[in-house]
């Protein structure tokens, strides 16, 4: 059991490291691309060569950073089947398609019209290269669509049925894996902020420009594309963030409790603002979660619920199980304990019903489908020996969730602020501190990405598919050594993959900026 | 469901068969080293830069078109040839930074070693690519048993028996078609540059002395290959459901289904062709399509026929019960129909690659290309 645990744990840290690593480099693909098109179409449109000179400038970075999300894409996905194989077949019949349909729709897309994009200038018509640059964008779009629709999934997982003969999950119902409430509001937010941290990207590096005073009129207008592509996306994905704190509590509360350190809910609940949780707390227990804590009244049910008055239940609250009314509703939720006994009796009928299937026992067969059926929504509830085994680790949902919304609040200043000074105030853009303050800032729009995605991956564990297959399950028969080995492998590669790459970028920024651009 | 079946282990040979063609980008790297002048490898590089993520491309989609159709080949192999698939995909990551920043100021490895990872990526990945393919015809060790989901202590399902890998990376028989796709993908390579470069008689000179002798060197791997895969004992599926040894099992698929064996032939005779045209016609510089669709319908042929006529395209050695066949390892109904639908929307794909390649190849590169804003 340790050296499953051990499996686990490394092949848990493998596919994080990955991710979060595949996760620098995605945003800045998606922002840039967009802002990359609206740039080219200005040029398309007004014909100025400034706007060309501009557009070429911001296809080198692009071009420099979307070779690392290329590299670092396919890892995540051969991992699926190198390091969770147990997950590969058990969901594979839904799971799968998303991942082809991104490869035939959007990869092709992309690889095929980035060549035009970077060596087709002098080949190809300017409308062309223009619907390359589009083209390319729209793939980089249609990408992050399947892949965010296959991670919905694993979260709230729709439109399938099991299928006790072959011992896995196959699709039913393929609008509701596509098009799940979870997976809209998914692509949304996750599209958006990439939008958001693309302009963060081309404001902070114009500032650099700005500092070195030699291309005013480059950084000024890439601020202005920027800062409208940047304005929009942060309050949409703000507003994204709103519908998936709703889903988040509709599909998975116990996600919410971790973000708000709650382990008991009230109706009316407040939302922590900023606190800091007891460490010593242990689901439970009756210590207080909070040391210190600032609460803004009603908060999470206006959140969660868009009710003031709503019930949100807290992480002892659902491992109990909840039974009382609220608003004239009557809340029900099944105890942990339960859903462990479920899990198990699942887990029983399945092997009752592979022995009458050997046995060629008909009747047996129908007996015990009726019994995993029965059963089946706690079927990975099986795997646990504990009801505290399903809480997600608390601290760090908790402490990312805060990083991301303080974080958004701060960049919806910074491109209201940037907006302002760049059509009403330019004057401010002299000034060293404002220009350090906004190169400074894309560190703080990666940090905030990031935390998102925490807040994501961590707050559904234990669940690989919510409810239904835990991380310890889906895993496949390797030694933990060898996980090991390729996790350090993946430390150094990935390590000099970045280092090259923000040498590579910086070189290239302080290149340009000893240069007149539009010359 | 038979017909899906069918119609998807099709597709997957279809993307492997372009996948080994578009493999003269990994050929082409070999290549790099040879050359000692400069301004030809800069040529070289820049040719193949424009294609690597075609290349690139269609593995990724072959992976995922292979996870979506037959998981449980994703879950057994791949979970359990661990050594392999990494070492693969090792050999892609580095190749994918490589083109960009081998040229680029501040890239801290040194342009040296960025090609020496081009170098990595197309000997290992040609040759480990082919390792993985020879065992569709060759098998491997290890077991299946689904019923395992149900043992909470020990829930995997498909257990490999053998060093994850490592033993397939050491079987000769996998080894030599891992060494001939190499030698296919560098004659692929020479053909393509020969195609695609305008850098004098020189060059063109030289590149017709590898087609020759990689082609040579191929062509002789190939038919050893040939003759072990023809002699070779696969696993077929009986009347009876049950998965037994029959010798010459791959012969008698070309023959029983001879559409395959007549594509192989085919196949065949096209590359030789384009190689052979190639080395007694000077100024002959189209032998790339011959050889590129000869490859096609060659390894096309292949792969259908370790997966068709009742045959286990992943037999297992240890136990043959557990071998996979394309009717026990397939997606359900449902999704085999719901991705049918969507490969509908694989001809568009086509029509597009194929008009941007044509845009993009209208003219050979020059040494004065090299000069534009965007360079490897």
């Amino acid at each position: 059991m340790n050296d499953l645990m051990s499996v686990v744990d490394w092949s848990r840290a493998q596919f994080a490291l990955t991710a979060m690593v595949h996760w620098l480099f995605v945003p800045l693909t998606i922002g840039l691309s967009l802002i990359v098109a609206v740039m080219e179409t200005k040029w398309y449109r007004t014909r100025d060569e400034k706007w060309l000179k501009i557009t070429k400038l911001w296809m080198k970075m692009f071009g420099i950073n979307f070779a690392c999300g290329v590299a670092t894409g396919i890892i995540l996905e051969f991992e699926f089947g190198t390091n969770w194989s147990n997950y590969s077949w058990f969901v594979g019949d839904i799971f799968g398609a998303p991942l082809a349909i991104e490869g035939i729709f959007a990869f092709f897309l992309e690889s095929t019209f980035i060549a035009v994009m970077f060596f087709g200038w002098k080949k190809v018509s300017r409308g062309f290269h223009l619907a390359a640059t589009w083209l390319t964008a729209l793939g980089v779009v249609l990408s992050a669509l399947w892949i965010l629709v296959a991670n919905a999934w694993m979260q709230y997982p729709a439109g399938m049925e099991f299928d006790p003969a072959q011992m896995r999950n196959v699709m039913a119902d393929f609008g509701e894996v596509a098009m799940s409430p979870v997976a809209v509001n998914k692509f949304f937010h996750t599209v958006l902020s990439g939008w958001v941290l693309g302009a963060v990207y081309v404001i902070g590096v114009s500032c650099y420009l700005l500092m070195k005073k030699r291309n005013r009129e480059v950084a000024v207008s890439s601020i202005k594309v920027a800062g409208w592509v940047g304005m929009a996306g942060i309050l949409l994905t703000m507003w994204t963030g709103d519908g998936s704190a709703v889903e988040v509590s509709r599909v998975q509360p116990m996600k919410l409790a971790a973000m708000e350190g709650l382990y008991r809910g009230e109706c009316g609940q407040g939302l922590v603002g900023v606190g800091i949780l007891n460490p010593d707390k242990k689901p439970g227990d009756d210590r207080d979660a909070m040391l210190w804590g600032f609460e803004i009244p009603k908060g999470l049910s206006i959140l969660a619920k868009h009710n003031p008055d709503a019930f949100v239940p807290g992480i002892d609250d659902l491992i109990d199980g909840i039974e009382l009314t609220a608003d004239g509703d009557t809340i029900h939720t099944v105890s942990y304990a339960e859903r462990i006994e479920a899990g198990k009796r699942a887990q029983t009928a399945l092997a009752d019903y592979e022995a009458a299937r050997k046995a060629g026992d008909d009747a047996a067969m129908a007996l015990a489908a009726e019994r995993i059926k029965a059963d089946y929504q706690y079927f990975g509830y099986g795997y646990l020996e504990s009801p505290y085994e399903a809480v997600p680790p608390v601290g760090l949902t908790f402490y990312a969730f805060r990083i991301m919304v303080m974080a958004g609040g701060y960049l919806l200043l910074f491109m209201a602020l940037a907006l302002f000074m760049v059509y009403r105030k330019q004057a401010w853009l002299d000034k060293k501190l404002v220009l350090l303050g906004g190169l400074a800032t894309i560190a703080i729009v990666w940090i905030c990405s990031e935390a998102g995605w925490v807040v994501a991956e961590v707050g559904r564990q234990p669940w690989v598919i919510q409810d239904l297959m835990p991380s310890r399950a889906a895993i496949s028969s390797i030694e933990s050594g060898s996980v090991q080995f390729t996790f350090w492998l993946f430390v150094v590669v990935f390590t000099l993959l970045l280092a090259a790459e923000v040498s590579i970028m910086v070189h290239e920024i302080k290149k340009e900026s000893k240069r007149n651009i539009l010359d | 469901m038979e017909a899906l079946q069918i119609y998807w282990w099709a597709l997957i040979a279809l993307l492997g068969a372009l996948l080994v063609f578009l493999l003269f980008v990994q050929g082409g790297q070999t290549m790099l080293w040879s050359s000692r002048n400069e301004m030809a490898r800069n040529l070289m590089v820049n040719t193949l830069g424009r294609k690597w993520e075609l290349t690139f491309t269609t593995l990724v989609v072959f992976g995922g078109a292979f996870f979506a159709s037959f998981p449980l080949y994703y879950s057994t192999c791949f979970g359990g040839a661990y050594w392999l698939w990494m070492l693969i995909l090792l050999s892609f990551v580095l190749q994918a930074f490589s083109y960009e920043f081998r040229r680029k100021q501040g890239n801290i490895l040194g342009e040296k070693v960025y090609d020496a990872f081009l170098f990595f990526n197309g000997a290992i990945g040609c040759i480990m690519l082919g390792v993985a393919v020879g065992m569709l015809f060759f098998g491997a060790d290890f077991t299946v048993a689904k019923g395992n989901l149900t043992v909470g202590s020990n829930p995997v399902i498909s257990v490999w028996n053998g060093s994850h890998g490592l033993e397939a990376m050491t079987s000769w028989r996998n080894l030599l078609l891992g060494v001939t796709v190499l030698m296919l993908a560098r004659t692929l390579a020479a053909l393509y540059f020969m195609n695609s470069i305008d850098d004098g008689e020189a060059f063109q000179a030289r590149m017709r002395r590898s087609v020759m002798i990689n082609g040579a060197i191929f062509v002789v791997l190939f038919l050893g290959f040939a003759a072990v895969l023809l002699t070779a004992t696969g696993f077929g599926v009986t009347n009876d459901g049950s998965i037994v040894a029959v010798p010459y099992k791959f012969a008698d698929n070309f023959l029983e289904l001879w559409w395959l064996g007549a594509l192989l032939a085919l196949g065949v005779v096209m590359v030789l062709w384009g190689i052979v045209k190639t080395a007694i016609k000077p100024g002959y510089k189209q032998g790339i399509w011959w050889a590129g669709a000869g490859t096609v319908f060659t390894v096309f042929a292949l792969l259908c026929s370790a997966g068709y006529n009742n045959t286990a395209y992943l037999a297992s050695l240890t136990d043959p019960a557990s071998s996979l066949t394309i009717q026990n390892s397939s997606s359900s109904e449902f999704t085999l129909t719901v991705m049918t639908w969507v490969s509908g929307f694989v001809p568009v794909v086509v029509v597009y690659i194929a008009y941007v390649w044509y845009k993009m190849n209208a003219k050979p590169v020059t040494p004065r290309e090299l000069e534009s804003d965007h360079a490897y």
